[in-house]
């Protein structure tokens, strides 16, 4: 596992807090990330707000990614990566030392870019993560289970098939069940790292939809290489260079008047 | 143009025939084999024991010498080599400990099964004091399953995707869950063929368990007596010239259980695929 070298630069008290307490739920400040000797993220500040969707964007290699992964550590789990400067969720910076990345993540969820529910049961897919944070009473599961399906607009396709492998349905089907799968364990943020770019138009709409659904409850930030998904769903967007944050925006201003030449450039399509 | 395909069909021709070379020694070997020993092979051949000096009787103490000391084998192997391919492909990377740790099982995987039995009787039977025995026996083919086992099962925990386990641990799950309750049975197929290939060389091994198992063709009371497998049973009857009649009769029930243990692992390892949804 990677050794991460914090610079703490904000150090607010840790204590039990509503989303609401916060202007932003995840707030970063001059947060750098380098692979090896590599600088990929540069000086990235940006706050994000709670019952909203923030979207990402930008060319291949600008760190959007990159970014997201920051925030709930999975960037850990690269070798040779350090980070400086600070990311805060509800006032805590999480790359402090003594932050337990097991609870973070758990408050945290994450989809990915490919659909990667796990070789068993749909119904075990769900349950997974409530078992690993010691749900057993099967009653209590079943709940969660159907839960988290009707909140993913899974349930009514698949109520008769919750024993088969959650590799035979398809794949808008499966990344639906990832999201399931993530909102089993009642998290506040969820991270989604290019969710719809494996999917067909039909499927993308539906994860779109469910993401305007979530955002009443949840706090969503997704990285996306679609600008028109961007631009639909989103509440704010953040458009990302090299690296470095250019320009970071109500999604509509963002859109259509643009105060930074690249971003203009980058919308209208001259480049990426 | 006429040249090229001369050469292509030559070529094809080539690799069907070696192909057909591969199968049919196979084929003729265990069809001799079970032509040769199948009519001797009864049910008093199968549930007595040899009689009149080996010369005659059946070889029901050697099929359970030869169960009980596999079965020793993998007890005692799967665990170690298993937990030991976990470390090497989740923990370890690619440090000159875990390279050491491979180039040394791929050694101890060629060495010649003599001198493991030569380390077995020093080992077990002499130093440790276990005498002829079914436990030194059994201990010195897991020392040969071993690497077998470990190396089958670090492939089979390497290849499961990272995104699984990225799935996990981003949803709060510690390394020790993940590789517990994802990775592990993802790769339980894997691991095992590993097992039923050191099966394999467990049930198969002749030399190593002569010298450390010994040759009483009883049935035995405890892991500590003196057994004879189905392997050295063969062994004795041809090289004494006891009963080659009985030798064959031996070897087909021995080829039988073989297959019988692989097919029968291939379709728990199909089915186990399908439960999976692999499938595809």
């Amino acid at each position: 596992m990677a050794a991460i070298d914090t610079t703490i630069i904000k150090d607010t008290p840790a204590s039990p807090a509503a989303a609401g307490d916060y202007e932003y739920v995840i707030e970063s400040k001059d947060l750098c990330l380098y692979y090896g000797k590599t600088m990929a993220l540069k000086h990235i500040s940006m706050g994000i707000r709670a019952n909203s969707i923030t979207a990402i964007i930008g060319p291949s290699g600008c760190g959007k990614s990159t970014y997201l992964r920051c925030l709930n550590r999975m960037n850990d789990l690269v070798p040779g990566v350090r980070v400086t400067g600070s990311s805060t969720f509800k006032g805590r910076n999480i790359y402090d030392r003594d932050v337990d990345v097991v609870a973070l993540r758990k408050q945290i969820g994450m989809v990915f870019q490919k659909p990667n529910p796990f070789p068993m049961s749909i119904y075990d897919n769900v349950a997974y993560g409530p078992r690993i944070h010691g749900t057993r009473n099967r009653q209590e599961l079943d709940r969660i289970v159907e839960k988290s399906l009707r909140q993913a607009a899974l349930w009514d396709e698949l109520r008769d098939r919750l024993q088969d492998s959650a590799l035979s349905i398809s794949g808008g089907q499966q990344q639906r069940l990832c999201i399931a799968r993530c909102l089993a364990v009642e998290p506040e943020v969820l991270l989604m790292d290019e969710p719809a770019s494996a999917l067909d138009p039909i499927a993308t709409s539906k994860i779109e939809d469910l993401m305007r659904v979530l955002k009443e409850k949840y706090t969503i930030v997704i990285v996306t290489h679609n600008m028109q998904q961007a631009a639909r769903v989103s509440d704010r967007t953040a458009f990302f260079l090299m690296g470095e944050l250019i320009e970071y925006d109500n999604t509509r201003k963002l859109f259509e008047t643009p105060s930074d030449r690249r971003t203009e450039d980058y919308i209208t399509g001259r480049f990426g | 143009m006429e040249h090229r395909y001369l050469i292509n069909n030559v070529g094809i021709g080539l690799l069907w025939v070696s192909g057909c070379i591969t199968v049919l020694s196979l084929l003729v070997i265990i069809v001799y084999i079970l032509a040769q020993g199948l009519p001797v092979v009864t049910w008093g051949f199968l549930t007595q024991n040899p009689a009149s000096h080996d010369r005659a009787g059946g070889i029901f103490a050697t099929i359970v010498a030869t169960v009980a000391v596999t079965l020793i084998a993998i007890l005692v192997s799967t665990p170690i080599s298993v937990a030991a391919a976990i470390y090497m492909a989740e923990y370890a990377g690619d440090s000159w400990l875990t390279n050491l740790v491979r180039f040394g099982a791929d050694s101890l995987a060629g060495i010649p099964s003599i001198v493991f039995g030569l380390f077995g009787y020093i080992m077990f039977v002499h130093y440790a004091g276990w005498n002829y025995s079914l436990l030194a026996g059994g201990v010195t083919l897991a020392l040969m399953a071993l690497p077998i086992i470990l190396r089958v099962s670090e492939e089979a925990i390497k290849v499961v995707p990272d995104s699984y386990k990225h799935g996990s641990l981003a949803m709060g799950a510690s390394k020790w869950q993940t590789i517990w309750k994802v990775v592990l049975p993802t790769a339980l197929p894997g691991i095992i063929t590993g097992v039923i290939l050191g099966m394999g060389r467990a049930v198969g091994e002749t030399a190593a368990v002569l010298l450390t198992a010994g040759s009483w063709a009883k049935v035995p009371g405890s892991v500590f007596d003196p057994v004879r497998t189905m392997t050295v049973h063969i062994y004795t009857l041809a090289t004494e010239n006891l009963s080659m009649k009985n030798a064959y009769g031996t070897a087909a029930v021995l080829v039988i259980m073989v297959l019988a243990i692989t097919l029968t692992s291939n379709y728990l390892t199909r089915r186990y695929i399908k439960k999976l949804g692999g499938s595809r």
